[in-house]
């Protein structure tokens, strides 16, 4: 025992202790390390040890990618809940409203802001609700947001992390990916970038449309992007994936995507980006 | 003979009295008070009266069943029946060729010139194998957008017959981008200014039946499915275990018959099968999808809305 084990060791036990059960320490999935709650703000939820990107919240992240005071929430119509009157274990309705809790209507955000004194208007799903599924009100957002950059004459980024369809709303929900694909079509024929951020996880009819339709696609370090799930891959071949297998890093390998982009470079990455594609709109 | 599904037993053991009668008759067996003839034309007019009934009410699980029948008509038989002087094209020209696509050009009933992509499951095991099951991979849907390009180039309406699972959920689908040939697919049905008609035949399975759906019309068949998820899917994923009754609800609570698809306006038409589904008359079940398509095809050509109608179609479904 010294001065320094006397003084540290009891008070990081108690800290770790209780750290643990009052949820202030987060386990890092990439490497284990015990990541400080209250850190991880700051440092983009990243972790320090290891880079590992873990998942973070829609508004914070739309905080810190947009310039200081330039967004606006753009308003997207309301549609009526539960089209097909699904219920499972668990009536649609009322995972809805459990859902809904945290004062959030659906899986997305749509904003006019700027990025490095670029305007553009985003469109973002929430993973936080029902896993970023795709709802009717999720086509709608996307739909919203690119005749909103239409009308405007911006930019169109899209940010996405979903686990695909929301089964809950059937076909219906499958018919999103033809509605937001109408959309971004009209807006690509006006002659507008359309730029994509592909987060962890990025799946299922997210994959198959809106989220692979982008002029450029960024991709998280290490997010999980594809089509069918590792699971579902996994029964069909009946062998284990590959390490890394759907991973951002994969999908640059194999073309998918044109960069794999850390959380602190994005902004910089972007507003890079913006000021040479937005340069054709002006002159048109 | 048709292979009959569970439900369809009465049918069955109707059937096998039908065979036992004619096996007695075909030995010449002294049973000649009965009139063996007359028996069997009254057991196939009840098996008629039967198979109305079963078929009239089925659940959406029967239904499902129908519409993967092995013996239902597949791409290549519609094609046959319905595309005179067909001529198929092969590979996406950029890495190989599916044959679960099966694209090409021809005459519509011999009449309107017109691009054709149908995906076809195969009926003998080799088959079956070569077109995996009807699961197209990123090397189809990228020969479909080939073709559809050409057709809008060429002033050539677009036919599209859908019959799949779903797309192929594999290692070297993913590999080469199935999520973004889906995509693609998409983009260029937003796009082209041609008249895109579709029929759902037997399995719309998800994002991989769209991607060949995306159509000013959508015709399915009366006992076709068409989902976001199969119903085995959904069961494993919502209802945490795939049993026959979570498949049974998970069936019923998508909504994936044609009637549901109707009225929520994702179909624009249904066409009516033969009494016991388009397995048991493949014939006059295409001479129906024929009829439908090209009336459609019509009708699609004179309205002349190019990609914008049908970008008004989707945009509408909500």
């Amino acid at each position: 025992m010294n001065w320094l084990t006397d003084l540290v060791k009891p008070g990081l036990k108690t800290t770790v202790k209780r750290g643990v059960s009052a949820d202030i320490w987060e386990k890092c999935p990439g490497c284990g390390e015990l990541l400080y709650e209250a850190d991880l703000p700051q440092s983009l939820y990243v972790c320090g040890a290891c880079g590992h990107h873990l998942r973070w919240g829609i508004d914070a992240r739309l905080a810190h990618l947009l310039d200081a005071k330039s967004m606006k929430a753009v308003e997207v119509p309301e549609i009526a809940d539960d089209p097909l009157g699904f219920r499972d274990r668990k009536k649609y309705k009322d995972r809805l409203k459990d859902a809904r809790k945290g004062g959030v209507r659906d899986a997305f955000r749509v904003v006019r802001g700027a990025v490095e004194g670029h305007p553009l208007v985003v469109v973002a799903l929430d993973f936080d609700f029902m896993a970023g599924s795709m709802s009717r009100a999720v086509g709608q957002a996307v739909v919203v947001a690119a005749q909103t950059a239409l009308a405007d004459k911006v930019p169109l980024l899209c940010i996405t992390a979903s686990g695909g369809a929301r089964m809950q709303e059937g076909t219906l929900s499958l018919m999103q990916m033809a509605r937001t694909t109408a959309a971004i079509v009209a807006l690509k024929e006006a002659g507008l970038p359309y730029l994509t951020l592909l987060c962890d996880p990025t799946t299922g009819g997210v994959t198959a449309s809106f989220a692979m339709q982008g002029d450029v696609h960024m991709a998280e370090p290490g997010a999980l992007i594809g089509f069918a799930g590792p699971r579902v891959i996994e029964q069909t071949i009946r062998q284990t994936l590959p390490e890394g297998f759907q991973r951002a890093e994969y999908l640059l390998e194999h073309g998918m995507v044109d960069m794999v982009v850390p959380r602190k470079e994005q902004r910089d990455v972007l507003g890079r980006l913006l000021a040479v594609v937005v340069s054709g709109i002006n002159r048109r | 003979m048709v292979q009959f599904l569970d439900f369809e037993k009465p049918l069955l053991d109707l059937q096998a009295k039908v065979e036992e009668l004619r096996a007695a008759e075909a030995s010449g067996a002294d049973i000649a008070e009965k009139d063996i003839a007359g028996e069997i034309d009254r057991l196939e007019i009840r098996m008629a009266r039967v198979a109305r009934l079963l078929y009239r009410d089925l659940s959406p699980v029967q239904i499902m069943q129908v519409a993967r029948h092995p013996e239902r008509p597949q791409g290549a038989d519609y094609v046959k029946a319905l595309v005179e002087g067909f001529v198929p094209l092969a590979g996406d020209r950029r890495y190989g060729d599916d044959q679960a696509m099966l694209a090409g050009v021809g005459k519509w009933l011999g009449q309107t010139p017109c691009v054709v992509c149908a995906i076809d499951k195969g009926k003998t095991t080799a088959e079956r194998i070569a077109r995996n099951f009807g699961m197209p991979k990123p090397e189809g849907y990228r020969k479909a957008q080939r073709l559809m390009r050409m057709a809008d180039r060429l002033g050539l309406p677009i036919v599209t017959l859908v019959d799949t699972p779903g797309a192929y959920p594999g290692v070297d689908a993913e590999e080469r981008g199935q999520g973004q040939a889906i995509a693609e697919s998409l983009d260029v049905l937003m796009q082209v200014k041609v008249p895109v008609v579709s029929v759902i035949t037997g399995e719309g399975g998800s994002g991989g039946a769209l991607a060949l759906a995306a159509a000013d019309r959508v015709l399915m068949l009366e006992h076709g499915i068409y989902s976001v998820i199969s119903p085995e899917g959904c069961a494993a994923i919502l209802w945490k275990e795939a049993n026959k009754d979570t498949i049974h609800a998970a069936a019923t609570a998508l909504k994936l018959t044609a009637k549901d698809l109707l009225e929520h306006k994702v179909i624009d038409g249904i066409i009516d099968e033969p009494v016991g589904g388009a397995q048991r008359d493949a014939a006059l079940a295409m001479k129906r999808v024929g009829k439908a398509v090209a009336a459609q095809l019509a009708e699609v050509a004179k309205a002349n809305g190019g990609a914008e109608a049908r970008r008004g179609r989707f945009l509408g479904i909500l």
